[in-house]
């Protein structure tokens, strides 16, 4: 049983296998950040859910009187800083192809690939 | 439930977009699950709002239609089974979901919870390890935002082209 | 992009623009009780002005955030978060270390924070909407 307790690292190893085969096997570079995004995803579900704690609750202090489990904050915190820095780093990345496709008229890594062998 | 989802996009086309977009909503909507409220704030913002309508202005200024590749993809599929497995026995000695006794809750974590609030005066302990605890670490992310932010201002502005454009051509003239 | 003529559009996007503007500060200065902060508040707070963008078009947005005024919004962030771990120095303390700014330690890291989180959600806003507006104006 000990197998089926860790169920939440196989969801986050099958969404990273499934980004990194669109990043591997896509050549449209858009869907290569698409799947870099799936797999960005798939790290930031691993961090929260190594934070969280059985029965536990969000870590904000409750002034009720009684003794709550919370989760772990720290993962959070890692993990919000990293989404924001994500949606930069993608923007860039957007960037980069929007010039690309001035230059090469494509997206497809292929032809990039033999516009650059042409002289 | 966030798997069987996942693979249904793997389409091509503009759609894909909007389905990524659907696919952060529900990562926000886990993330309330797994009681990262904060978390799922950001990433409901960020993942289904901005990045969305990025990816489609970007996808307006370049092809919106992708041109199925030719190659085989046995080996990459080959590589990516390879590398689940190598993750999968990995993975099997880490402790269960929501161990309370798991490493990762032992270290610091219960220093910030308890002493967060004496320290800084405030309950929500994200804020605080975000802004006082871990300051550097955010004072290092805002850099990255500020940095990606003048890429984009570089590689995207009308006018740096223009100018140079401009300046060519008197050059041509003269 | 494609100016929108469609009446619905702009009158229900006009309604709410304002309401999104005061959530995001809302979140901003909530963020310390309850979930948010300033990453997510200045992405809200660019949420709306993207909003303003698709729907009025560019280039009405840059009357209201022409481009020096995002630069130095964006510079003015981080400099203010530089300027709250800087200012610690004057009081003998190390880099960041806000519990001295105060008359005590708790007052001096409410203070510290709720600066460091404004110069967060600053620089996060005005990046964001920089951001945008250069994607929609390559379209122009």
């Amino acid at each position: 049983m000990a197998f089926l307790g860790t169920y939440n690292y196989w969801i986050f190893i099958t969404l990273m296998m499934i980004g990194l085969y669109i990043v591997i096997v896509r050549g449209n570079l858009v869907k290569k950040i698409i799947g870099l995004n799936i797999f960005q995803s798939s790290v930031f579900l691993f961090f929260i859910s190594v934070g969280k704690v059985s029965d536990g609750t969000a870590p904000i202090i409750l002034h009720d009187g009684g003794e709550a489990i919370y989760s772990n904050p720290l993962p959070h915190v890692l993990i919000l800083t990293a989404i924001v820095v994500a949606v930069s780093t993608s923007a860039l990345a957007l960037a980069l192809i929007v010039r690309i496709h001035e230059s090469y008229g494509t997206l497809q890594e292929e032809l990039i690939h033999e516009a650059e062998r042409a002289p | 439930m966030v798997v069987a989802f996942a693979i249904i996009r793997r389409r091509s086309l503009i759609a894909t977009a909007m389905l990524s977009s659907f696919f952060s909503l529900l990562m926000a909507g886990t993330f309330v699950l797994l009681d990262a409220v904060d978390v799922a704030f950001a990433e409901a913002a960020v993942g289904a709002g901005i990045t969305t309508v990025l990816m489609l202005s970007a996808l307006a200024l370049t092809s919106s239609v992708e041109v199925q590749p030719l190659k085989s993809n046995w080996l990459a599929l080959v590589l990516t089974i390879a590398t689940a497995g190598v993750l999968f026995y990995g993975v099997s000695d880490l402790p269960a979901f929501g161990d309370a006794a798991a490493p990762a809750q032992r270290h610091v974590a219960p220093r910030y919870l308890e002493m967060a609030e004496f320290e800084t005066g405030i309950p929500n302990v994200v804020t605080s390890v975000l802004a006082s605890y871990r300051g550097f670490d955010t004072f290092g992310e805002l850099t990255v935002v500020l940095t990606a932010g003048i890429g984009v201002m570089l590689l995207m502005t009308p006018g740096v082209r223009r100018r140079r454009n401009q300046k060519e051509t008197d050059e041509d003239a003269t | 992009m494609m100016t929108s003529q469609h009446l619905i559009l702009r009158v229900v996007s006009k309604i709410l623009i304002p309401l999104i503007l005061l959530f995001a500060l809302y979140v901003q200065f909530h963020g310390e009780s309850g979930p948010g902060g300033g990453f997510q508040a200045g992405v809200i707070f660019a949420a709306a002005f993207i909003l303003y963008a698709l729907v009025f078009g560019p280039e009405n947005t840059r009357r209201v955030a022409p481009e020096w005024a995002l630069s130095t919004l964006m510079a003015t962030g981080i400099l203010l978060y530089l300027g709250t771990g800087a200012a610690s120095f004057l009081f003998g303390a190390n880099f960041l270390e806000y519990g001295v700014l105060g008359a005590d330690f708790v007052a001096g890291q409410l203070l510290g924070i709720f600066l460091v989180e404004l110069g967060v959600g600053i620089t996060v806003a005005a990046v964001m909407i920089t951001i945008y507006l250069a994607f929609a104006e390559r379209q122009g």
